[in-house]
């Protein structure tokens, strides 16, 4: 039964941030490697080598990779297309990545935007990103409803001219909720991209919040008409203008404590990096 | 070879060439660059003053009388007149007025054709810098170019042909003995003012048709006797040039088609061409156009950067289709504003985006930069006259009188009549009809002055042509567009400015979030806006997609687009059986 308070304790946020760094140092590793002439198919099998060297032993999903237009799921109709395609990169192209690894139950969920060579439409929506991280950390801190929040992010993508890219995952979620795996079945083994351990504990999860009224997806739908409940919640606002899609994902800690409602589990990520870097330039 | 004349004020110097005495005239400060100005047939210097006053603001400009016309002598002989010699009279004035320097030649008509002869004579690039052609070709190109429409006669080669033919009919009357001069003699000389009043809109002025008319008339007949047959006729030449050459087209020019200069690149490698919308005497009837084209090339040749129009008019450049446009485009903060913005930046355009959210229209300018553009905002309240007025003038004068005007500010406003207050009408009209009719006229005034034809984009809706109990104020506001639109369409055709109405439809954008609803309290407006925007989201009909129709309608020169199916299907019915929407208006949507 879902708690109001966290139920992780400090040892286990800090495996929670753990396994984030190694996803994200994975996914920096696999960037440096990229160069034009790569398959999507070939860079996921990269990320995916490199988690499985980092001890990585089941993953919540499979390991994406989308270049140019795919980084907006242009001509998006079925999931299947999210599955790493033969797409090459070209010089120029915007490219995400994106892999969810599970150390000892501990899951990490990461998205990685990057771009190879110039991509100005890329530079402006990577600056531009940092204002969603701030608004939704805001919001779930202020004790804003899920669906409240997604209405409000949705507005900054309108004030800011782009699209929500977001929508087009399966039940348009921005997040969903992370818990510690203690599941049954072979590890490593998939069903739809998602492993068949993640499957057991999201229906579990699913079952047991809908009899609450609630929902470990976070979405625009009445379902997702509550404050967030305390936990882990993966965060992945997904922007695109025109052909380029940028997103970040990392962990959310909800305590359920009024004294400090929320916080990122981390703050020293590529994309936190990328943004100081920028107020010091 | 020259003496200055200081007892005839208006003659600044009488120079001598081949036989012939030219009287010459000076404007402006003799120390500022030199703009040499060539006059046609049967003009004399005269037809220059309007451009010579506005030009000697900032330039040394010699006019003069080609031999033949007005003060200057005339050789008897026909063969006087041959191309060689007006070129080496063009060629003594520039060496009289100023020796040290080449000088930028502007010629019309017969002026342009002596002075092609000059511009294409080998070493001509030591003494003149540039040279802008109005309305008169190098006719041995035209020689070269009916010889190959003739060796390939297709039906679009020979109607070219024949319709310059139809255009030419007095150059073959000029060439038959007696008529023509007996015909100036008798009667034309007389009544040539008002044959061009009446016939090419030129009012009369103090100097021109000049005093001389009857005999310039007559005696310039020797022009064609001594050229046309021999250079377009029996031989041309092949007669180069490196020398800068703006071609200036008239649209309404009865003599001179554009058909004529096609191909002339080949000749002329470095072209700018572009058309003016006027008359043959665009001279004496736009003399501030015919000013300001001249200028913006001589200073681009002088190494000035060029201006819009001048980049356009490079001929030979491959462009996107909007490069080197101006667009402007009010409630381009969001919505189908914004996302038109920036189609038309992805096409090429630079972009003003205007909106009453200064930030929003600033930010629509950022986005037109990240696209590569160039995008400037501006916040602006399209409801109050003088501020659209004032815009238009900052726009033109930081910016340049834009190509295409996009009037898309609109507002939406549900409820039915009976509950619609006098402010509810005034607000809805305000913006949505008389937003349309000041940014019409504030930028229409200038395409019009600037005489190089624009676009004109009004965004109406499918509720001009359908009628609804529950849109009244709206729909009224949006038919009002869609009329006004017919008529401005119809008026400045004359003027080359296009005009589309775009009827959307139902499109997910922001004037459902800020709609109002007649005759409900502050809950329920809440509550209908957010029904409203979730049935236009749900529809999922993107603005991107409105903004493509935009650009299409301005490059296919659409009247009227109906956009989303139900625009279209409601169009269609509008036009083939009225009663229908007429019934199904009594309905009530919401």
């Amino acid at each position: 039964m879902p708690s109001t308070q966290l139920d992780f304790s400090e040892r286990d946020l800090e495996r929670f941030r753990e396994v984030q760094q190694l996803a994200y140092r994975c996914a920096e590793e696999t960037a440096a490697w990229l160069e034009p002439g790569v398959t999507e198919r070939q860079a996921a099998a990269e990320l995916r080598r490199r988690l499985v060297a980092g001890g990585v032993e089941d993953f919540f999903h499979v390991p994406f990779a989308w270049f140019g237009d795919r980084t907006a799921f242009r001509g998006f109709r079925v999931p299947f297309q999210f599955f790493p395609s033969n797409r090459v990169l070209r010089e120029g192209m915007a490219f995400v990545l994106d892999c969810a690894p599970i150390i000892d139950g501990y899951t990490a969920d990461i998205g990685y935007g990057g771009r190879v060579g110039e991509n100005r439409i890329w530079d402006r929506l990577c600056a531009d990103l940092r204002e969603y991280r701030e608004l939704i950390l805001r919001l779930v801190r202020e004790g804003h409803a899920l669906d409240e929040i997604y209405k409000q992010v949705d507005a900054l993508i309108a004030r800011h001219g782009f699209d929500n890219r977001h929508q087009v995952y399966p039940g348009r979620v921005i997040g969903h909720q992370v818990t510690r795996q203690h599941a049954i079945g072979p590890k490593g083994v998939t069903l739809f991209g998602f492993g068949i351990r993640t499957l057991q504990t999201l229906g579990r999860e699913l079952i047991s919040e809908r009899l609450h009224g609630r929902s470990p997806l976070w979405a625009d739908k009445h379902a997702s008409a509550h404050a967030p409940t305390p936990g882990l919640w993966a965060v992945e606002p997904h922007i695109g203008f025109r052909d380029v899609g940028i997103k970040y994902e990392e962990l959310l800690v909800v305590t359920g404590d009024p004294g400090n409602p929320a916080y990122w589990l981390d703050d020293d990520l590529p994309h936190v990096r990328r943004w100081q870097a920028m107020e010091v330039a | 070879m020259s003496t200055a004349e200081p007892g005839r004020t208006e003659v600044s110097w009488i120079v001598e060439s081949a036989g012939a005495r030219l009287a010459v005239y000076e404007h402006g400060d003799p120390g500022n660059e030199t703009v040499l100005l060539v006059h046609g047939y049967p003009d004399t210097h005269s037809v220059w003053d309007g451009v010579a006053a506005l030009l000697a603001e900032s330039f040394h400009v010699v006019t003069y009388d080609v031999r033949g016309a007005g003060r200057s002598s005339a050789p008897r002989a026909s063969r006087d007149y041959r191309l060689d010699l007006l070129a080496a009279d063009l060629f003594a004035v520039a060496d009289a007025v100023c020796p040290d320097e080449p000088v930028h030649v502007v010629a019309h008509d017969w002026g342009s054709i002596q002075s092609w002869e000059a511009v294409t004579d080998p070493g001509a690039e030591r003494r003149i810098a540039s040279f802008t052609s109005i309305s008169g070709p190098c006719l041995d190109h035209v020689g070269h170019q009916v010889r190959q429409r003739l060796s390939r006669p297709t039906p679009r080669n020979l109607g070219k042909l024949v319709s310059q033919l139809l255009h030419s009919w007095y150059i073959l009357l000029f060439q038959l003995p007696l008529l023509a001069p007996a015909v100036w003699r008798l009667w034309l000389a007389r009544r040539w003012a008002s044959v061009l009043e009446r016939v090419e809109g030129v009012p009369p002025t103090a100097g021109h048709p000049a005093p001389t008319l009857r005999s310039d008339a007559v005696r310039g007949i020797a022009l064609y006797r001594a050229n046309m047959l021999g250079r377009v006729g029996r031989g041309p030449r092949e007669r180069s040039t490196g020398i800068p050459v703006q071609l200036i087209q008239p649209s309404g020019d009865h003599y001179v088609t554009e058909a004529l200069t096609e191909g002339v690149e080949r000749w002329a490698p470095r072209l700018w061409r572009r058309t003016v919308q006027a008359g043959h005497w665009v001279p004496l009837t736009h003399p501030e156009a015919v000013a300001r084209m001249a200028t913006e090339f001589i200073r681009h040749i002088g190494g000035e950067p060029a201006s819009r129009t001048v980049r356009r008019a490079r001929v030979g450049v491959r462009r996107a289709p909007f490069a080197d446009h101006l667009v402007v485009v009010t409630g381009a903060g969001s919505g189908i504003g914004r996302e038109t913005a920036l189609t038309f930046a992805e096409a090429g355009a630079e972009v003003v985006a205007s909106d009453i959210d200064k930030g929003a229209a600033r930010r629509t300018a950022e986005l037109v930069e990240v696209l590569g553009s160039r995008g400037y905002g501006y916040g602006l309240d399209v409801t109050d006259e003088s501020a659209v007025r004032d815009f238009a003038g900052e726009v033109a004068a930081r910016h340049g009188v834009p190509d295409i005007v996009v009037n898309n500010a609109g507002i939406g406003h549900g409820g039915p009549f009976m509950a619609t207050t006098t402010k509810d009408w005034h607000r809805v009209l305000d913006v949505n009809l008389w937003g349309v009719i000041h940014g019409c006229r504030a930028f229409g005034e200038r395409m019009v002055e600037r005489a190089e034809g624009g676009y004109i984009v009004n965004v109406a809706s499918m509720a001009a042509y359908l009628p609804t109990r529950d849109l009244p104020a709206y729909a009224t506001s949006k038919a009002a567009v869609y009329m006004l639109s017919d008529c401005l369409r119809a008026e400045l055709d004359g003027h080359a400015i296009g005009v589309s109405t775009i009827c959307p439809g139902v499109v997910s954008t922001n004037i459902t979030r800020t709609a109002t609803f007649a005759g409900v309290g502050e809950a329920e407006q809440g509550r209908k806006r957010d029904r409203a925007t979730g049935l236009y989201a749900r529809r999922n009909y993107t603005p991107r997609r409105v903004a493509a129709e935009i650009v299409r309608a301005v490059q296919r020169g659409k009247p009227i687009v109906p956009v989303t199916p139900e625009a279209k299907v409601t169009y269609l019915l509008s036009r083939v059986s009225p009663a229908t929407l007429r019934a199904a208006a009594k309905l009530e949507v919401s």
